[in-house]
């Protein structure tokens, strides 16, 4: 078998391939380190029982999906309360609930945010509108 | 296996006998616990609805009084952009021939040409801003509160041309920068390219309190109620005043009335 213009293929196949695998070689050995998410906020520190609204596995996976209901639920249904499963009443509000335990948004939101490659301040752009909190720097 | 008409039909009706049953499970299934629900303070009503008194403010109010409008600027973060073409509005002021065009006559009293009226979102029954909006982010709650979601609101403003009264404004620019008033870390700001506008307290009426203008006008020129239940102040003082709305003619049903 033959092929034509080999002496400029396979150089150039060789570069290809060293391109597009940049990104791998160039990142070898170099591992994000894992997000280090804080739970120590004066708040959390001072409950008997450490519990947010739903189950700790559903908040990490779902988090997203329940601030969705409960914007729902509020601007558009008139519902404030969210009654969690032990009957525990919530103020469903990210601004003035959420962040009365996690006051630590950088400590907290931004660890695994910034973790999955979620550009700060953009994605998910909660805090272009609400305030975030006041955080001891 | 042989099926015959007889077992298929026995087959069928066992089947449909299950699919039957399916809500009444879901209905056991389910725990007595009500997932969310009403603040036991909030205000309800079928159709709110103010009154503005302008009489009574051009009388008794110090002049140039707008403790109304920097209560309300300062209860949702509005910024002051300071330009007229961009500037956001909640709660302002108009003079009379453009508040109530086509109501101007020659000879009115002087004050009424003269001073400002007092101007915001009327909550109109048939809204045109709830029609036009693509997205529903402006709706029309239970309440009579015509509502924005700004999470939904895309800023294509056609809420803004669909609205007779400019209660509408856009945000040009990131509005953070522009609050010249104390931030209110109870409620949210805006963000650049949404559609924002007097949302009647929705908050405020949530967890039981009036709207803050109304609070906050000292000498009671601003009077809030629902419209539906005949024992409210305004029903009150709309059976003993004369009244006037803005552009009654095109029948959006404003729910904002005058006492000039």
């Amino acid at each position: 078998m033959k092929i034509y213009n080999a002496n400029k293929i396979i150089p150039g196949l060789i570069i290809f391939l060293g391109l597009i695998t940049f990104p791998m070689w160039y990142n070898m050995g170099k591992a994000a380190p894992p997000p280090e998410i804080k739970f120590d906020t004066p708040v959390i520190q001072q409950m008997a029982v450490k519990q947010c609204v739903l189950p700790k596995a559903d908040m990490r996976t779902g988090h997203m999906q329940l601030l969705n209901e409960w914007r729902t639920q509020v601007v558009r249904n008139g519902y404030r309360t969210y009654v969690a499963a032990d009957g525990k009443e919530y103020n469903m509000s990210l601004q003035n609930e959420c962040i009365k335990c996690h006051s630590n948004k950088t400590q907290f939101c931004d660890q695994c945010h910034v973790y999955a490659g979620l550009q700060l301040g953009s994605v998910p752009y909660c805090w272009t509108c609400h305030i975030a909190p006041k955080e001891a720097k | 296996m042989d099926t015959n008409r007889r077992s298929f039909l026995k087959l069928g009706g066992l089947c449909a006998l299950g699919l039957g049953a399916l809500p009444v499970v879901d209905a056991l299934g389910k725990s007595d616990l009500p997932q969310v629900m009403n603040n036991p303070q909030a205000l309800v009503g079928k159709r709110w609805a103010m009154v503005v008194d302008m009489k009574k403010c051009w009388e008794k109010g110090k002049p140039g009084c707008k403790d109304c409008i920097l209560a309300c600027h300062v209860t949702h973060n509005v910024p002051d952009i300071g330009s007229i073409k961009e500037e956001v509005k909640w709660l302002w002021t108009e003079p009379f021939e453009n508040a109530f065009p086509g109501q101007e006559s020659q000879f009115l009293p002087t004050e009424v040409m003269e001073k400002p009226f007092m101007v915001l979102c009327n909550h109109c029954a048939q809204a045109p801003c709830v029609r036009v909006c693509p997205t529903q982010a402006t709706f029309k709650r239970a309440d009579g509160i015509t509502m924005m979601d700004f999470h939904r609101c895309i800023g294509c403003r056609y809420c803004m041309a669909g609205c007779p009264y400019g209660a509408r404004s856009f945000n040009w620019k990131d509005p953070r920068n522009f609050i010249k008033t104390e931030l209110n870390m109870t409620f949210p700001t805006r963000e650049r390219g949404v559609v924002e506008k007097c949302n009647f307290c929705d908050e405020r009426l949530g967890v039981g309190k009036i709207p803050a203008c109304v609070e906050a006008c000292k000498d009671g020129c601003l009077h809030f109620g629902d419209l539906q239940d005949p024992n409210s102040e305004v029903r009150k003082i709309l059976a003993s005043h004369f009244t006037i709305r803005r552009k009654p003619e095109l029948g959006t049903d404003p729910s904002v009335y005058y006492i000039i």
